[in-house]
């Protein structure tokens, strides 16, 4: 089992290119609105912290994946592992940090 | 070049008298994405005007002047603006604050308050000129500023407001204007995400994020200080993820009961308010945002948190079940009652759509193009307290 799951993370790492066009646009929506609820439209910040580039600077694309994927205990901010794989989650960042 | 200024603004008096507006059944949706103001005629759903250029509005709040003839805009990035109904345009506009999150008008209608994330604390504005009042920090601790939220206007010239990052409740009393009297109430609970007003306000409800329960303030007895209802509901049980915070805009109550979005929990609370104890949990298609009750309170209506979001569930007060499950569209964001309640008009964010529904028959009455709306505001609310 525990090959297999590495084997299929190996994989899943190879293959990883960027989301399909159709999904990019569904991300970045989500981006905009859902994430926009909490983080503001212009990601500036509201209830949860700015996710503007220079916010973001500084910390290591491992802990945004899983504060993505994982949620934060004790506050707000929700698990998305559920609507966003790991690989979208990296592709969110790589645009986040884009200024 | 003056004769063409003369016989234009002869056209423009003709044509105002013409169309001679009231404004009582007006509305003012907003479309966040693109920051504009739509003004409609809520009987006739007709859209009159779009005012532009009002910044941030991905979550923005409306309030009315008690002559229905203004809106005042409260916007994301600190915008504070007040539009002319009459004259469809802005009659002024402000930058106030960084980050800000909602507002009220005074009793009297002469004051606008706009709690704001950044910097923390609220301000008070004249609601005729919108110069500076008073300017209220929501400090607390050791030189910590917390973001405000849940601010509505009181009976008795007051504002009232909670501090998310204090957990605390305060009161500001604007009798005098030059001198505000603030009361505060520590120890409320953690993480106070909104709150709301009874419409006879009589009572102010704190719901928490950060623990079980919400913060109840009595208004005829402020002395008594801030009580905890349902202090035990949900403890034991895993919370579910929320993907939006609930609303606590317009207090669902209907005969004894008050009806609450629970939070970490697909379900609707039923508390009664007589002795503040749960009376059910009334289970839903997923994380309440906003739980409305048609002005009558014979129904509630609920929308949801991301992914439920595409659902509107309708609730019969007469036995407390679920009467039907609408699908207006993709991300339903907001509901606002005509006001006696015969219609209820829908954001459906990424649809870019309104739609309108008889709440009787609950069938759809028309579709209105917006792009992606969310906020709905009506000026009936100009004579609502808490609102």
């Amino acid at each position: 089992m525990n090959k297999l799951l590495l084997l299929m993370l190996v994989t899943t790492k190879v293959f990883a290119g960027e989301p399909s066009p159709e999904r990019q646009s569904a991300l970045r929506n989500m981006l905009k609105h859902d994430c926009g609820a909490c983080h503001g439209l212009t990601l500036k910040g509201g209830l949860g912290p700015a996710l503007l580039p220079e916010a973001l600077a500084g910390k290591p694309d491992d802990f945004l994946v899983s504060t993505i994927l994982n949620g934060r205990k004790g506050t707000a901010m929700p698990p998305w592992q559920q609507f966003i794989s790991h690989d979208e989650a990296i592709w969110l960042i790589e645009i986040l940090r884009k200024p | 070049m003056t004769k063409i200024l003369s016989i234009l603004a002869l056209f423009f008096s003709i044509n105002a008298m013409a169309e001679l507006r009231a404004t009582g059944d007006l509305g003012i949706v907003i479309e966040r994405e693109d920051g504009n103001a739509l003004i409609f005629n809520t009987t006739e759903h007709k859209r009159l005007a779009k005012i532009e250029k009002l910044g941030d509005l991905s979550h923005a709040s409306v309030v009315f002047s008690r002559d229905q003839r203004y809106a005042y805009i409260f916007g994301r990035d600190g915008g504070l603006t007040k539009i002319d109904m009459l004259k469809d345009a802005i009659d002024k506009r402000i930058i106030q604050a960084g980050n800000s999150i909602g507002g009220a008008i005074s009793q009297d209608g002469k004051l606008i308050a706009v709690s704001n994330y950044t910097p923390g604390g609220i301000k008070v504005f004249s609601s005729d000129t919108l110069e500076l009042v008073a300017d209220i920090p929501s400090n607390y601790g050791e030189g910590l500023r917390s973001k405000v939220v849940g601010l509505v206007d009181a009976p008795g010239q007051r504002f009232i407001f909670s501090l998310f990052d204090a957990g605390e409740i305060w009161m500001a009393d604007f009798k005098n204007t030059k001198a505000p009297v603030i009361k505060k109430f520590p120890n409320i609970g953690k993480q106070p995400y909104d709150a709301l007003m009874s419409p006879d306000g009589h009572y102010y409800i704190a719901g928490l994020f950060g623990e079980p329960g919400l913060a109840l303030l009595d208004l005829w007895n402020t002395d008594a200080g801030v009580k905890r209802i349902l202090p035990e509901y949900g403890k034991e049980d895993e919370k579910l993820p929320v993907y939006k915070m609930p609303h606590l805009e317009g207090w669902a109550v209907a005969g004894d009961y008050l009806f609450a979005p629970a939070i970490g929990q697909h379900k609707v609370l039923v508390i009664n308010k007589n002795t503040w104890e749960l009376v059910e949990a009334i289970p839903v298609a997923g994380q309440p945002v906003f739980v409305m009750a048609r002005p009558d309170a014979r129904q509630v209506w609920v929308n949801f948190a991301f992914p439920d979001n595409n659902q509107l569930q309708i609730i019969d007060v007469k036995d407390l079940s679920l009467r039907k499950t609408l699908s207006p569209g993709k991300a339903v964001l907001h509901m606002e009652f005509t006001p006696r309640g015969e219609q209820v008009w829908v954001a459906v964010r990424d649809d870019n759509q309104l739609v309108v529904y008889d709440t009787e028959t609950l069938q759809e009455v028309t579709r209105l193009p917006a792009n992606k709306p969310n906020g709905i505001f009506f000026s009936s609310r100009a004579h609502k307290i808490g609102l």
